[in-house]
């Protein structure tokens, strides 16, 4: 039976072994924004052998690109972009310690071994509800790769952003459940 | 012979431009209300109720609804009567686009294909003209999202292929799909031309309102049986399983080559944006 769970980062292997696909999760406290652009900044640092801007052991990764904040506002529309464009870059940031991602979509078959294999979860947001996720984010900045505009890595303080576990640490995925329940013709090859 | 300054095309496509963003349409919203009533798995109305309630915050906080605003596609209907007067007609359109995205506070969604480097005002738009009988100006603001518009396809099948072959290419485009393009989505189908005019139709064929019938009743039947074959696929909104994967299928078809069958599937996301303004 899914149940709701309340997340802040930086979450342990035990945070993360409760949680199973299916489950609510309401994710307060400071997560990191990053995209393809960011990620490939990261995996370049690391290659130099350079530090990352954020620490990632037990963090969050919210991949979203938000849209600019009007004067006096925290941040504007603020929903998950499609997660396979972090695909290739994510198994080395799982093995640094990233435990939770936040995104829309699927993700490969190496990312979610990785997943299992490191102990993280991959968390699905609601796409194109950029305008009520808004509301959850408290405060954003910028800190690292400025240049990047939407694409650059914020910090976000977060309170209640709501999303659902698609992607346990036990390789299951949400969404082949989901859609064999549903499905009328047949399955793919 | 009617003379339009093309000042008051970069205003009218600077407005719809901002509007199309923060404003879901009246057909949006009664057909996300009618999937919400017919979806049966739990999460899917949850993400149908979320849907409807994110139109609302856009509206009442004055943000947009989704932060991908989009790359901006114009579609132009130009009467033949008309006379462009005061500067060129395409760096109008693309100076309402550069004050919409700023003043409006959308996200500048464009960069260089291979340097990445963003241009900074989300110019330059994509342009489509078609010269019309008439003395009016027709401009439809479709700010298209990057999500959707990376499932969609245009496959060259062989004539012997026929309806079967078509209908496996648009139930698999959306199979592949799965939940990457924020289903529920629409569905523009192109079928006949060339290769590129395929892919325009699938496009231009999502300009038409939600729930009005093809006028073509023979299409209007197909529409309904790719429908029926998309939403089988159980995929569901956001992709977690259940009845409604797409809220319509729009297919435009005009003759092709003899050794030819084009067919370009075009997805587009739920938000499903797209403005007229007529000058």
């Amino acid at each position: 039976m899914p149940k709701t769970v309340k997340l802040t980062p930086p979450l342990t292997n035990g945070d993360v072994r409760n949680l199973e696909i299916g489950d609510k999760v309401l994710v307060s406290g400071v997560i990191y924004t990053a995209r393809d652009a960011a990620h490939k900044r990261l995996l370049d640092l690391l290659e130099a052998g350079k530090p990352l801007p954020m620490e990632l052991q037990g963090q969050i990764l919210y991949y979203v690109g938000p849209s600019p904040a009007r004067p006096g506002r925290v941040i504007g529309a603020a929903g998950p972009t499609t997660s396979y464009r972090m695909d290739s870059y994510t198994p080395t940031l799982l093995r640094l310690g990233l435990k939770a991602m936040i995104g829309k979509g699927k993700r490969s078959p190496e990312v979610i071994a990785a997943m299992k294999e490191y102990q993280a979860v991959y968390l699905g947001a609601t796409g194109g509800a950029g305008a009520l996720i808004s509301r959850c984010i408290k405060d954003a900045r910028v800190i690292a790769f400025p240049e990047l505009g939407p694409e650059a890595i914020h910090r976000l303080e977060v309170q209640d952003l709501p999303a659902i576990v698609i992607n346990d640490c036990q390789g299951r995925d949400l969404f082949e459940i989901g859609v064999a329940r549903y499905r009328r013709s047949p399955a793919p090859e | 012979m009617r003379e339009i300054e093309v000042e008051k095309v970069t205003q009218g496509v600077k407005q719809a431009a901002i509007a199309a963003n923060y404003e879901a349409s009246a057909d949006l919203l009664r057909a996300l209300a009618r999937g919400a009533a017919a979806e049966e798995s739990e999460s899917g109305r949850e993400i149908f109720r979320q849907l409807l309630e994110n139109a609302s915050i856009a509206r009442e906080d004055r943000v947009p609804m989704c932060q991908d605003c989009g790359l901006a596609v114009v579609f132009v209907e130009l009467g033949q009567d008309v006379h462009l007067v005061g500067g060129s007609f395409e760096t109008a359109i693309n100076e309402g686009i550069r004050q919409g995205y700023g003043e409006g506070y959308l996200r500048k969604s464009l960069c260089h294909p291979l340097t990445r480097a963003n241009t900074g005002d989300n110019t330059p738009a994509v342009i489509h003209t078609e010269i019309v009988p008439g003395d009016r100006l027709k401009l439809t603001v479709v700010p298209k999202g990057g999500g959707s518009e990376n499932m969609s396809r245009v496959h060259m099948l062989k004539p012997a292929e026929g309806w079967a072959g078509v209908k496996e290419k648009v139930v698999g485009t959306v199979r592949e799909a799965g939940p990457n393009p924020c289903p529920p989505i629409i569905v523009g189908v192109g079928i006949g031309g060339s290769f590129e005019q395929a892919a325009y139709l699938s496009k231009k064929s999502l300009l038409r309102e939600l729930g009005l019938p093809n006028a073509d009743p023979e299409l209007a039947r197909l529409e309904e049986e790719l429908l029926l074959a998309v939403n089988d696929l159980g995929i569901g909104p956001q992709g977690l399983g259940g009845r409604i994967t797409a809220l319509a299928v729009h297919l435009l078809m005009q003759p092709c080559h003899i050794a030819s069958l084009p067919v370009a599937v075009n997805i587009q996301c739920h938000a499903s944006r797209h403005l007229e303004v007529v000058l």
